[in-house]
């Protein structure tokens, strides 16, 4: 017997999704042909974009949710689960994303947002939904609204893997620093958190956030993904980091092996040889903070 | 078995999920990647995740012999959702042009991916009233479910939803088109473990 969606049954469904990605590598792709490519090299997901991150901070302007089109003919060239980006707090694009059947809805910074004080009301939507995060309040802030996946924020577009970093070591730090705390200091905690009491507590007791904690945001090799998978993320995302490499089919594949094998450096190893040029990276203290994807949302 | 060595295929998806089950009912449970750690094991779990990329990492490390001559040996097997589809002697995926992986072929029946749809229609279920004794009520939760069919004569259906069987066995090999291991209710693991 199916059941009526309560609002508690439908996250479980909605984390159910996120779960099935754990120990996979999720890619950005611009069209059907990549798409195919990524899921040929073992990609747990794709995640459809009009641009690559690094080509949105190239060119500047305006970045909104990809064309229809696109979505549609990468839905047809692939079985893995599909994924497109929404503007921040731009809840119109997310309802176009959910009629079309997308099965993931990134809320982005790597778009240009759409509001600058509300984000999408989650709990509304049939679609799953994952935002990013640079600490654990911002990521709890998430998780109330509906989000069923956290990631990295990371600095998307950089090659450059240090914030990405950061944020896990920030996100994981503050989640064990709340096992050390009596029920009214977690109170306490979660005014400073900005985030709801009853998560923080929820998050105390389990020792980890309620729903899969992946990593995003300047991913560009094999070694890349097992640092990030070895701080404690469940899966990670590439994004400009395998299409705007020399050789995106092999680096794909071997960032998918880094990723299953992160626990064994010889397997990385292996991964690593004969790739090829890596994405050009960005020193990001030469970025001004205006230039910076990761202050976008709050 | 006192404390039966259960592995689990860790190339992708929820294989932690699954070790969480399994250590609750007191087996031995460890994420399993090489032909030689299967050769040893007393049980074996193919967990949820996503069919494609699991097929392309077992043919990746030449795994497919190792998961076949386990299964013929007559030692408990469970799939679930990935999982049930790479035991089922063919892939489908009906209505599109997507191709499916190849399968272990250990399971007399034919897998049809994604045959409920996409994200939007996974849901949940409780097991029909004609459900195998002991799994009476039991709740499902269903993740871009694939449908079991054209099931072979070996074959028995342990549990149906709406009329479509869920839960399959043949013999030592049991698959189930939802996900045990999301849930509380450690009923299917239990059979795992004692058959």
């Amino acid at each position: 017997m199916s059941e009526n969606g309560s609002d508690a049954r439908s996250f479980e469904i909605k984390v159910g999704l996120a779960e099935m990605m754990k120990g996979g590598v999720i890619m950005d792709v611009t069209t059907p042909e990549e798409a195919k490519i990524a899921e040929d090299a073992g990609a747990a997901a794709v995640m459809a974009l009009e641009r690559v991150p690094s080509d949105i901070r190239r060119d500047g302007g305006v970045a909104r949710m990809c064309s229809i089109a696109v979505i549609e003919g990468i839905q047809k060239s692939v079985s893995v689960p599909v994924m497109a980006k929404v503007r921040i707090g731009h809840f119109s694009e997310a309802r176009v994303l959910e009629a079309l059947g997308v099965d993931f809805i990134d809320e982005s910074e790597v778009l240009t947002p759409a509001d600058e004080a509300h984000h999408v009301a989650k709990d509304d939507f049939r679609s799953p939904f994952v935002c990013g995060a640079r600490d654990l309040g911002e990521a709890l802030r998430r998780i109330a609204e509906g989000a069923a996946m956290i990631r990295t924020k990371g600095e998307a577009g950089s090659g450059n893997i240090v914030e990405a970093v950061r944020h896990l070591r920030q996100v994981n730090g503050d989640i064990r620093s709340l096992g050390a705390l009596r029920s009214e200091e977690l109170a306490s905690r979660a005014k400073e958190l900005g985030a709801p009491v009853g998560l923080v507590k929820k998050v105390a007791s389990l020792g980890k956030l309620p729903v899969p904690n992946f990593a995003a945001g300047g991913i560009a090799t094999p070694a890349d993904a097992a640092l990030c998978m070895s701080l404690g993320a469940e899966a990670v995302f590439v994004g400009s980091g395998i299409f705007k490499s020399a050789d995106p089919e092999k680096r794909a594949r071997a960032i998918v092996h880094a990723t299953t094998h992160w626990q064994e450096p010889e397997e990385v190893l292996n991964a690593s040889r004969g790739l090829g040029e890596a994405m050009e990276g960005l020193e990001l203290d030469k970025l001004d903070e205006s230039e910076r994807l990761a202050n976008r949302g709050w | 078995m006192a404390q039966p060595d259960v592995g689990i295929l860790a190339i992708q998806g929820d294989f932690e999920a699954h070790g969480r089950a399994l250590a609750q009912l007191g087996a031995r449970a460890r994420p399993v990647l090489r032909s030689h750690e299967i050769a040893q094991l007393d049980a074996l779990v193919l967990p949820g995740g996503e069919s494609t990329t699991i097929a392309k990492g077992i043919a990746r490390l030449g795994l497919g012999d190792a998961l076949r001559a386990f299964a013929d040996s007559g030692r408990p097997v469970l799939g679930t959702c990935a999982g049930a589809i790479l035991l089922a002697k063919r892939a489908e995926s009906p209505g599109t042009a997507h191709e499916p992986p190849p399968t272990l072929g250990v399971l007399d029946a034919v897998a049809q991916r994604n045959a409920y749809g996409t994200q939007v229609d996974s849901f949940a279920a409780t097991v029909d009233g004609d459900a195998a004794r002991g799994l009476e009520g039991l709740r499902c939760v269903f993740i871009r479910a694939p449908i079991l069919a054209e099931l072979g004569p070996g074959v028995e259906v342990l549990a149906r939803v709406e009329g479509r069987p869920v839960l399959l066995r043949e013999g030592n090999v049991m698959a189930a088109t939802f996900h045990p291991e999301l849930t509380d209710d450690g009923r299917v693991h239990a059979l795992l473990l004692t058959g």
